[in-house]
């Protein structure tokens, strides 16, 4: 199978479906002739043209609430959000407008509408450009929220967001743009809240999302050094989650760590972690760990911002100390 | 683009303030009852709430109804609207029905929303409105979202965007004004300037003029009487063609009046408006009462007709208020429902994706 980087596989995800749906299209900051600062729609423009390919001013909230707008009434906007620290910027028009006007209508109005944006640390870009905020849009009733963790995921994900008639939000890793996996040439879509078992393990259960999905795999290598078998599970979109698979290997491994680009307080790893904690507690034989990023704004110096999120490393050790029984008592 | 030429301020004078009637008798009835039932509508509510019979926020539109329906009675079903948190007179002037409006209000099945909006987000979707936000301009960039749809489906819809003054302090209002005359899209943002922002004189919370502000985007900005029916129906006639034709967005500053307080509890105001203002908007300024006069003058209509209809618009909304009262609540059921929308075409293809 041919192999194609995240960012080529956004951007034909987007295209086909254009190409389908003459609803569909796009605005934001710099999609036209820039493609974004990613680049991830370069060619676009050409395509479709200025008025499906919508450059606009750096206005978040309106650009976001136009977006809102316009997909109430026939159209189904993909909008762009260049960063996904821009969140705080679009709440109102995104947790208070599009998530709530199908309730809030009983039904008769709804949002087709994709978000778009990214997340991940790592790229020295400090706090205002490096932050994985997906735990806030999750948190809000009437928004889904899809992780995907590859180039594969990316366009299967996209494609199924942009079908889906309620507002969605896709956030990519921006540290994964030019990462290549194999992508078929066909058309395929991915369903949403349908988690991927990557590796099939029976010792612990490794839940990553996202950019997290890379480290779990790689930690898994590292155990299996050890004898330790990992199982890894993507659940790929965290809203809805797909919360049976998880289950369901954790009832086989009875250990699992879950892994998340947030910051660990309050946010995915924690909930995931719960779930697990009250659905499949007897089966059990260690507390489920959470491992997000630190609880600290995302500093700029190499030296700090390595220190903030989980590598490989760390999850291996947390994962060997939860196989050999060292975590009863820690505290 | 470029900023469109000169924009025109002014107040318009309308066919209420001299001119003979033009136009047929029935649009001007029309006009009328819209205006009547508005006010019926509220003076029920308001009951309902006094009486506690009515939980939560509602906040009364009378005093604001030749804005809603000098508007309304210029668009079609097919042209959007969003409303506010004051929104039974946008609700009422663009098409709905006072059962399932009294049914919203109390939080019944029946309800345009089935009861999960209320009073804060009610609206008869079926007519064109986009629903009544409670965040103060929230709206905003929904109206101007609507009016980029219609002009990449290729339609001629227009969208009015209403709000108040105290929503001029928002700024997405501004984000979205750029976009909008950038891209000359068919929106009218129509402020129903009442003279207050809450609990706050406009004077208060608005530096310079608010027609100036739509006029630095280059949109044509309008003021006009917002308690003359239709010296708002021309002028939003006239604006509604032109936006067909792509020649919008425009600006329009209705001057109006809250008869009531910010909300139906903020009984005791004289901290902020003056008994003897409001007691001087409601007998000279009354837009029903002042067009009723001028219908009679003009022979139009007359004032037993105008009674009558009165007691007949009364009784409906009183017949309405009865039968929501004895609708029934929605199932416990429903709580969950309609937070997501189902997709079958997406779910369609994902089946025969499994299939192949």
């Amino acid at each position: 199978m041919r192999e194609i980087t995240l960012s080529k596989a956004v951007n034909e995800a987007i295209a086909e479906e254009m190409r389908r749906d003459p609803n569909v299209f796009l605005l934001g900051e710099d999609v036209a002739e820039a493609g974004t600062p990613f680049k991830v729609l370069a060619g676009l423009v050409e395509e479709f043209g200025p008025k499906r390919v919508l450059d606009t001013p750096i206005s978040e909230p309106g650009f976001v609430g136009i977006a809102v707008g316009a997909a109430l009434t026939g159209s189904r906007p993909i909008v762009d959000l260049m960063f996904g620290d821009f969140l705080f910027l679009v709440m109102d028009q995104l947790c208070n407008q599009a998530a709530k006007a199908c309730y809030m209508s009983g039904g008769k109005l709804n949002v087709p509408m994709v978000l778009r944006t990214n997340l991940g640390a790592t790229r020295r870009s400090a706090a205002q450009h490096s932050q994985s905020l997906h735990a806030l849009v999750a948190h809000i009733p009437g928004l889904k929220v899809a992780l995907p963790s590859s180039a594969y995921e990316a366009k299967g994900l996209m494609k199924t967001a942009i079908r889906d008639n309620n507002p969605v939000v896709i956030f990519e890793d921006k540290l994964m743009y030019q990462d290549k996996a194999p992508v078929p040439e066909g058309e395929y879509l991915i369903p949403f809240g349908k988690a991927n078992i990557k590796r099939e393990g029976r010792d612990i259960t490794l839940i990553g999302t996202s950019s997290m999905v890379q480290v779990a795999e790689k930690a898994a290598d590292l155990l299996a050094r050890d004898g330790i078998s990992a199982e890894v599970i993507d659940p790929r979109t965290i809203v809805p989650l797909d919360e049976e698979t998880i289950l369901a290997s954790v009832r086989k491994t009875s250990r699992a760590i879950v892994i998340d680009e947030g910051h660990q307080s309050y946010g995915i790893t924690g909930e995931i972690a719960s779930r697990i904690s009250e659905k499949a507690f007897y089966y059990l034989d260690a507390p489920v760990l959470r491992m997000g990023a630190m609880d600290v704004p995302v500093p700029f110096s190499p030296a700090l911002e390595d220190l903030t999120v989980p590598t490989p490393e760390a999850v291996a050790e947390r994962a060997r100390q939860s196989v050999r029984g060292e975590l009863f008592h820690a505290a | 683009m470029a900023a469109k030429a000169a924009a025109k301020t002014g107040t318009q004078k309308g066919a209420q303030t001299g001119k003979a009637p033009k136009g047929n008798a029935e649009d001007y009835l029309r006009m009328y009852r819209q205006m009547a039932r508005i006010r019926a509508f509220e003076d029920n509510a308001n009951q309902l709430y006094l009486a506690g019979k009515m939980q939560g926020l509602t906040h009364m539109y009378s005093g604001q109804e030749a804005v809603a329906v000098g508007i309304c009675e210029a668009l079609t079903d097919a042209d959007k609207i969003t409303s506010t948190h004051r929104g039974h007179g946008h609700c009422v002037a663009k098409g709905a029905d006072f059962t399932a409006m009294f049914c919203e209000l109390l939080g019944k099945e029946e309800g345009y929303c089935r009861g999960k909006g209320g009073s804060m987000h009610i609206a008869d979707q079926s007519h064109g409105n986009l629903g009544a936000n409670a965040i103060v301009g929230g709206s905003m960039g929904i109206a101007t979202g609507a009016a980029l749809s219609a002009q990449l489906r290729g339609t001629d819809e227009v969208t009015v965007c209403f709000f108040g003054d105290g929503a001029t302090a928002q700024g997405i209002w501004y984000e979205v004004m750029n976009m909008a005359a950038l891209w000359n899209l068919p929106v009218i943002y129509a402020c129903e300037n009442n003279g207050y922002s809450e609990y706050t004189k406009t004077a208060e919370i608005a530096a310079g003029s608010l027609t100036a502000r739509a006029e630095a985007f280059g949109i044509e900005a309008h003021k006009v009487d917002g308690q003359d029916v239709l010296a708002v129906n021309e002028l939003t006639t006239k604006l509604v063609a032109r936006a067909r034709k792509g020649e919008g967005p425009f600006f329009i500053e209705l001057d109006t009046y809250r008869y009531h307080g910010h909300h139906v509890g903020d009984i005791n105001r004289e901290y902020y408006r003056a008994k003897d203002e409001e007691a001087q908007w409601k007998t000279d300024r009354d837009p029903i009462l002042n067009f009723g006069k001028w219908l009679t003058e003009q022979g139009v209509v007359t004032e037993d007709d105008l009674v009558a209809m009165n007691d007949e618009i009364r009784a409906d909304a009183e017949a309405a208020v009865a039968y929501a009262e004895a609708a029934a609540y929605p199932g416990g059921h429903e709580v969950d429902m309609h937070v997501y929308v189902d997709s079958p075409e997406l779910d369609a293809a994902l089946r025969g994706q499994t299939a192949a």
